[in-house]
């Protein structure tokens, strides 16, 4: 890999300057490498980190035929890394005018990695110089421990999708509260509520007095009120130190788990896995945001390479292949979703929205919908850039789409919801138009957001050395194939037997289909849709001990 | 050809037959596939239509900058598959299930006759979750234009979506692709895979091959001396000069005392001979009917390249092949590529090919000269519900052949006749040397084929099931 020439990485701080006054921020180091397709079939597998750590499966062809985004998040053909300085790659014989574009979106991507809140746990962190640090350590412990290096490897990477992303996130940003704030919320909140269940008028007679002691002491107040609580209900106190220490057990993921409770791991001999385990959960935490955001980030890199391209000068003269290229990224499909081009759409939707003032509470009351076309309170040039720069530090595709998919982005757009279903008589697929209600469209997407199951450990069923899995039901079963390896690998971490709830299909209803006539040179009737395919669901215990998985019925 | 199939399947009905097996030909016989091989070509990523694909499959180096995704040579493959087994191996004797599959992929390259491609492949397992779908809808896509509620937009072919008979040529192989001999692969299939080697490899047949050895004897000069040989002649020598006073006592000998006669040097010298090796010729037969479509397809052809792989490890590479391709008529292609890639279409007649090999057999005499083995893959359903003809015809080529072996995949979407009707002929036991039937479903993956080909070449006799 080599750094791009003077020349081209002058277009790049260029691009840089006219970004940051457009608002846009990110750190000041970046670092550009030209790749050959020798380099990206190394890199690929890597997730494009040059210094990730070595395993062999990155050497073999792996099968994605299923789940291939749920099993392999990160994408493996990205431009930029999220790093610190970050890193971005590129052809070798790009024209220039078209690196000014690349350089905007890559700017564009960096400008979301350092401002969204999703990402707040990589911001101080150069992953590319940790990756380093573990691929060292792993490369040391293989020359030591030899192949089981590879298989604590595969069996952390088998539930690194269970790691407890958002759990790690909400503790970044938590308001630090006191101790004495905390005795207050608990004797008002749960302890009036739950434990003694007084009646309203007494509810608030305790909080007059509270009120009425903080007048009479001042800052000794609260210390008075509880004087006198402690008189009146001497449990109070236990009952609230009981609650404290039942809040500050952590909620461990399942790697963290077996780390802290797994006495095979614990063993003096084994403790060389846990550092194993560490870096692969680790390397997931920090791939978890992205596969979360993409169709903000790269509607958001779009939005900007674009707005940006056309106000740079020193491209006059390419607009007409500007848009050529442009318009085959950004535009959206006749059938199929283009992140790029959706996102987009989404952030100039967003933008005209809040110039006109129309996230605002006068106009939601509005249910005329030609005083709403006509809705216009904006004025103020940089209200709808505001609202976007606000919308890209705080959302994930999930509330993105969920918050601003209506139905007038949808009709703007001419957004429908393409279904596809097989005509048995002209042996084709037929496309239609499903739907054109946002409800829908939302939907659509959501379902195909990248969410892996929630497997829970069941502190209690977890008896004699077992762990109790729970796979918390979401109208999904979990690929079976995979059930049994993955257990395996669990077990052999966990270093006893191991359980999983989950549900299956126990049964799904064929819809009767009447017989088919087939008259040579006659058109068929056309078949029903199967609208009323039903599934019928059952709770399954998958146990797995000494290597041997077997199955029983719960329900 | 469209006539022939008409007029077959007016000849059929006027002799009866049950409404699955109509509709099963019905679809067959409306069917407009032709068996072209599929053409490919190197696309630009971006201009592939997106339909259905997940918003993920989208990346900044192929959409925005079109750079293809990186193509290994066979030389960046970071380690042999030899390697990959090794390992694998190793993972069992831990006590952990092989994680390697080969000729999941495989397919053979377009250059060298006995070349095949080899993608060692793998999956992560982790727990995620799986789709629930009525099995003749699809996920909904999103869409943007005109066009009311209800409205059909647009059609696309079935056949399309695997690239019809191309079910194998899964686009232009990954990243790690290898390309491996195919001799090499038969090794690696009956060295780790632990299929049998064969006792007996049959006739033999003299080759216009020679091989030096120092095997004649020569006296006086010559490379080597044969020690034995040499003694035996001194003693003869020595014996008729009537120099053996104490051969009625043999402790009395006294070598020393014996005159050697240069000419009594006896030595070994190279010399040419002739080789004679078994050899096998090997006839591939597969159903690239209408109904074959899909997995089906995809298994026959993995399973007769990992067949032919082996009986070339087996048999030294001297092997002949044969490829034959049926529907209601059989035809002979020359090579392999022909045979892997030609799209399936038209209807099914199990017969027609049985009886070309037969008439191959006896106009090239090869009986005579070589050991043949006969592979049949099929989905199993033949228009010929009875195997009226089909029988007399299997029954032929047991005569001559040293294995016939038939696959069946079942697809569920009806048609069983062949295995139904093979079982109940009897041949199966009468010939229970000679025949092998093995029914699979379509979901097999490789363990299963490579299983399947034990049951298939496996020299136990047993009834197959």
């Amino acid at each position: 890999m080599e750094l791009i020439d003077q020349h081209t990485k002058s277009i790049m701080e260029g691009c840089k300057e006219r970004a940051r006054d457009a608002g846009l921020r990110f750190g000041d180091e970046t670092l550009e490498y030209i790749v050959t397709n020798r380099d990206l079939l190394e890199l690929s597998p890597k997730m494009m980190i040059p210094t990730l750590y070595d395993y062999w499966v990155h050497d073999v062809e792996v099968l994605k035929e299923r789940g291939k985004y749920e099993l392999y998040p990160s994408n493996p053909y990205e431009t930029v890394i999220n790093t610190r300085p970050a890193i971005s790659f590129y052809n070798d014989n790009n024209p220039d005018w078209l690196n000014v574009m690349i350089f905007y979106h890559v700017l564009g991507h960096i400008d979301f990695f350092q401002n969204n809140v999703y990402f707040s746990h990589t911001w101080d962190m150069d992953f590319a110089g940790q990756a380093l640090a573990d691929k060292r350590l792993i490369a040391r412990l293989r020359s030591e421990k030899g192949r089981w290096v590879d298989y604590v490897i595969e069996f952390a990477r088998s539930i690194d999708n269970l790691v407890g992303y958002h759990t790690e996130l909400s503790r970044m940003d938590r308001p630090q509260t006191t101790r004495a704030g905390k005795r207050l919320d608990f004797y008002f909140d749960v302890f009036l509520q739950s434990e003694k269940k007084v009646r309203i008028g007494d509810y608030i007679k305790e909080i007059e007095r509270y009120n009425e002691s903080v007048r009479e002491f001042g800052g000794v107040g609260e210390e008075a009120f509880f004087s006198e609580v402690t008189q009146k209900h001497p449990e109070f106190e236990s009952i609230f130190q009981k609650s404290l220490e039942g809040k500050s057990k952590r909620k461990l993921d399942l790697p963290q788990f077996l780390l802290e409770h797994s006495d095979f791991l614990n063993k003096e001999e084994n403790k060389w896995m846990k550092s194993v385990i560490q870096v692969v959960r680790k390397t997931s935490l920090v791939f978890q945001p992205q596969i979360r955001t993409k169709i903000m980030n790269e509607g958001w890199a779009s939005y900007w390479h674009e707005t940006l391209f056309l106000d740079d000068d020193r491209i006059d003269g390419h607009e007409v292949a500007f848009a050529r290229v442009n318009s085959g990224v950004t535009a959206m499909p006749r059938v199929g979703l283009n992140p790029y081009a959706l996102g987009m759409r989404l952030f100039y939707f967003l933008e005209e929205m809040a110039d006109k003032g129309k996230y605002s509470f006068a106009f939601r009351k509005l249910l005329d919908a030609n005083e709403r076309e006509k809705y216009d309170k904006g004025g103020q040039e940089w209200r709808g850039r505001d609202f976007i720069f606000k919308i890209r530090e705080t959302l994930s595709d999930f509330s993105f789409i969920n918050t601003f998919v209506d139905q007038d982005f949808v009709n703007e757009n001419k957004l429908f919801v393409a279904g596809r279903r097989l005509n048995r008589q002209k042996q084709v697929w037929e496309y239609f138009v499903k739907s054109r209600k946002a409800e829908d469209y939302r939907q659509m997407i959501i379902d195909g957001l990248y969410h892996p199951p929630a497997i829970r450990i069941d502190a209690e069923k977890s008896t004699d050395g077992d762990l109790y899995l729970n796979h918390v039901f979401e109208g999904y079963p979990l690929v079976k194939d995979f059930i049994p390896n993955t257990m395996l690998g669990i077990e052999f971490l966990w270093g006893g037997p191991v359980k999983l709830e989950t549900s299956e299909v126990a049964a799904a209803t064929e819809p009767v289909r009447p017989p088919v006539m087939m008259i040579p040179g006659m058109p068929l009737q056309p078949q029903p849709e199967r609208e009323d395919y039903e599934v019928k669901w059952q709770r399954v215990l998958y146990t797995m001990e000494d290597r041997n998985l077997s199955k029983t019925i719960l329900t | 050809m469209k006539d022939n199939r008409h007029n077959l399947y007016e000849r059929l009905k006027n002799r009866g037959l049950t409404p699955e097996q109509e509709d099963v030909i019905l679809a067959e016989l409306h069917d407009d596939g032709d068996h072209g091989i599929p053409y490919t070509e190197d696309g630009d990523p971006a201009a592939e239509p997106n339909t259905g694909k997940p918003i993920y499959a989208f990346a900044d180096l192929p959409f925005l900058q079109r750079m293809p995704p990186p193509r290994g040579s066979y030389t960046t493959a970071l380690r042999s598959l030899d390697e990959l087994l090794e390992r694998d191996k190793l993972r069992e004797k831990d006590g952990f299930p092989r994680k390697i599959r080969v000729g999941r992929l495989i397919k053979p390259g377009k250059g060298g006759k006995d070349k095949v491609v080899v993608v060692p492949s793998t999956v992560e397992e982790k727990f995620i979750h799986d789709a629930v779908k009525p099995p003749d809808e699809d996920g909904d896509a999103g869409g943007s234009g005109e066009g009311e509620e209800g409205e059909v937009i647009g059609e696309q072919p079935v056949r399309e979506e695997g690239d019809s008979g191309a079910g194998p040529g899964q686009g232009e192989g990954g990243p790690h692709e290898m390309e491996s001999n195919a001799y090499d692969l038969g090794k690696i299939l009956t060295e780790k895979f632990e299929l049998p080697n064969l006792q007996d490899k049959g006739k033999k047949r003299s080759l216009t091959r020679y091989t030096y050895d120092m095997t004649d004897r020569h006296r006086g000069f010559g490379q080597l001396l044969d020690k034995k040989a040499t003694l035996k002649k001194i003693l003869e020598t020595n014996i008729a000069l009537g120099r053996g006073p104490g051969f009625e006592a043999p402790e009395t000998i006294d070598p020393s005392d014996f005159i050697i006669s240069p000419r009594d040097k006896i030595y070994r010298i190279l010399s040419r001979e002739k080789d004679y090796e078994s050899q096998a010729m090997v006839f591939f037969l597969r159903d690239y009917s209408g109904s074959m479509w899909g997995k089906p397809t995809e298994l026959v052809v993995g399973q007769h390249v990992l067949i032919y792989s082996w009986l070339l490890y087996q048999y030294e590479k001297q092997v002949e092949t044969r490829f034959i391709l049926h529907d209601t008529e059989a035809r002979e292609v020359p090579d392999f590529y022909t045979y892997y890639n030609s799209k399936v279409a038209g209807g099914t007649q199990v017969a027609s090919a049985y009886r070309l090999v037969n008439e191959i057999i006896q106009e090239e005499s090869l009986y005579q000269d070589y050991n043949i083995y006969i592979f049949h893959g099929t989905d199993g359903d033949d228009w010929d519900t009875d195997g009226r003809q089909a029988l007399p015809e299997l029954e032929r080529m047991l005569a001559v052949a040293n294995r016939v072996g038939v696959s069946i995949v079942e697809h569920g979407r009806g048609g069983a006749e062949v295995a139904r009707y093979i079982k109940n002929s009897g041949l199966l036991k009468k010939y229970a040397a000679l025949l092998r039937l093995d029914v699979m479903g379509q979901d097999a993956d490789e363990s299963r084929l490579i299983e399947g080909i034990k049951r298939l070449i496996s020299t136990e006799k047993v009834a197959a099931a």
